[in-house]
């Protein structure tokens, strides 16, 4: 392996099973994922070219490793470990907040965390229930029957990134497709190009706004931190990208199969329609149980021990949050769906300093388009059979790549 | 009953609203989004969810003195 680079420093006898694998059912992990957790918390897997890296499939053991200060989210790191052909360019390019460890990664969220506080993303509930009413006035119009991935579940995070961030929503089918090309191209360098053109085109947007202020997050940046100093003009940019995708990727995903799994589990949904109140409690469930960021990935800095493993610098290392989040010792009947119960502590949006940004403001869209699609369309049923359902590959955000309804 | 003071650094907080989604009556979010402790509420107003707000704190910026 010296030729290729790439470090195998963790023990690889018996052969490690791979990692990622794709979902048979989109709503739960690959069934080969439970006989890794019976393998212990911290458990050894082969990545795509061969490597083999740590998975943690223990909830007590992810949490102390995601707020463990000898792991690094670096990609500048050589040894960060990648899932997928496509993320290799990742070495080449710094990532803010998500690939940048404390304390500059402390210093850019923090730039952020007003935007995304609890007080600002509920005052704009009533702008994401106009959002969800007037795409579901259209599918109601155009139906019976959609695409729900396109119709809905898509444009809903969509439109509202686009207002938080000052972003022209006329310009959507652009950043949509060049976001899904980042996520599921097949070679680092289609990857790449996809980011390259969001690249171009955020910076040529901050430009404008530079010279005619429009009203959002970008704008607010610019006047209060670009011209201040504490950013520079390609942190900006870059910030943005990653905003603009994490925004709206991620959401539309938990919506399309959200909505799936819910159809799929009749007594949740009527408990649900029973009892409105449900919901935020039914969002962190679907959370837990979806676990759609399924491999969140760490390097080692320094050697330490983990669930009865002995990590060293170097060594890379994955947590499986769908494993994660069904682990016994951390919830009751965990390959349940259940409305009911209190999913706190899942890991689904990460733990330690990285925890989702935006996590507020998905829980928000979440429980509008959730409850108000089915408060709506109370006959929503797949207009596809189970094993008709386009689920997304394993080494990517996982969810549906279209889901067809009717009423 | 012992009494505790509960207290949030607000130099780690990273703002995830998780205490004030675990236990609102005594934690909340100050106008910029970080964790606060509400006003009077410093002694944990004897909710037993205060306990879970430490444990739901992604970065353990919360600290339970006991007296």
């Amino acid at each position: 392996m010296t030729d290729t680079g790439i470090r195998a420093t963790v023990p690889s006898v018996p052969p490690a099973p791979s990692f990622p694998q794709d979902r048979t059912c989109p709503y739960r992990p690959p069934e080969s994922y439970g006989e890794l957790a019976a393998d212990g918390p911290v458990t050894r897997v082969a990545l795509y070219n061969g490597r083999v890296v740590w998975l943690v499939t223990g909830h007590a053991e992810a949490r102390a490793l995601l707020t463990d200060p000898r792991v690094s989210t670096s990609r500048q790191n050589p040894d960060f470990p990648m899932v997928a052909p496509r993320a290799e360019s990742q070495h080449t390019v710094v990532l803010p907040l998500l690939g940048v460890d404390d304390p500059e990664h402390a210093r850019q969220r923090r730039m952020l965390i007003p935007r995304f506080g609890l007080k600002r993303v509920n005052a704009m509930r009533p702008q994401i229930q106009a959002v969800v009413d007037r795409l579901l006035d259209d599918m109601l119009a155009a139906g019976p029957g959609a695409e729900l991935v396109s119709a809905y579940s898509l444009p809903v995070p969509s439109t509202v990134i686009c207002a938080l961030l000052g972003v022209p929503y006329a310009d959507h089918a652009f950043f949509e497709d060049r976001s899904r090309r980042l996520f599921t191209a097949p070679t680092a360098a289609e990857s790449t190009a996809a980011l390259d053109e969001l690249r171009d085109y955020l910076r040529e947007l901050i430009a404008r706004k530079e010279t005619g202020p429009g009203e959002g997050l970008l704008d607010e940046l610019i006047a209060e931190r670009l011209t201040e100093g504490e950013v520079d003009r390609e942190e900006l940019v870059m910030m943005a990208v990653l905003l603009l995708v994490a925004g709206h990727e991620t959401t539309s995903n938990m919506i399309s199969l959200g909505t799936y799994t819910l159809l799929e589990h009749p007594e949740e949904l009527a408990a649900l329609r029973a009892d409105p109140t449900l919901m935020p409690g039914a969002v962190e469930e679907l959370l837990r149980f979806l676990s759609i960021a399924d491999g969140l990935v760490r390097v080692a800095v320094e050697d330490f021990d983990l669930g009865g493993r002995t990590v060293r610098a170097g060594d890379g290392i994955m947590i499986s949050t769908s494993v994660v989040n069904r682990d016994a010792a951390a919830y009751d009947r965990p390959e349940d769906l259940d409305v009911h119960r209190s999913a706190r502590h899942h890991v689904a949006f990460g733990y330690g300093v990285h925890q989702c940004l935006g996590q507020n403001l998905a829980r928000a869209e979440l429980e509008i388009a959730l409850s108000t699609l089915f408060r709506r369309i109370p006959t929503l049923r797949p207009a596809v059979a189970p094993d008709e359902v386009a689920v997304k590959p394993g080494d990517t955000l996982q969810g549906l790549f279209a889901l067809p309804v009717t009423w | 009953m012992s009494s505790i003071r509960v207290t949030i650094d607000s130099d780690n907080c990273i703002g995830s609203g998780q205490c004030a989604l675990t236990a609102s009556s005594v934690f909340t979010q100050d106008d910029d989004g970080f964790g606060m402790v509400r006003p009077g509420r410093e002694d944990g107003a004897g909710d037993p969810l205060v306990r879970e707000a430490v444990r739901a704190c992604p970065v353990q910026a919360i600290a339970i003195e006991e007296d």
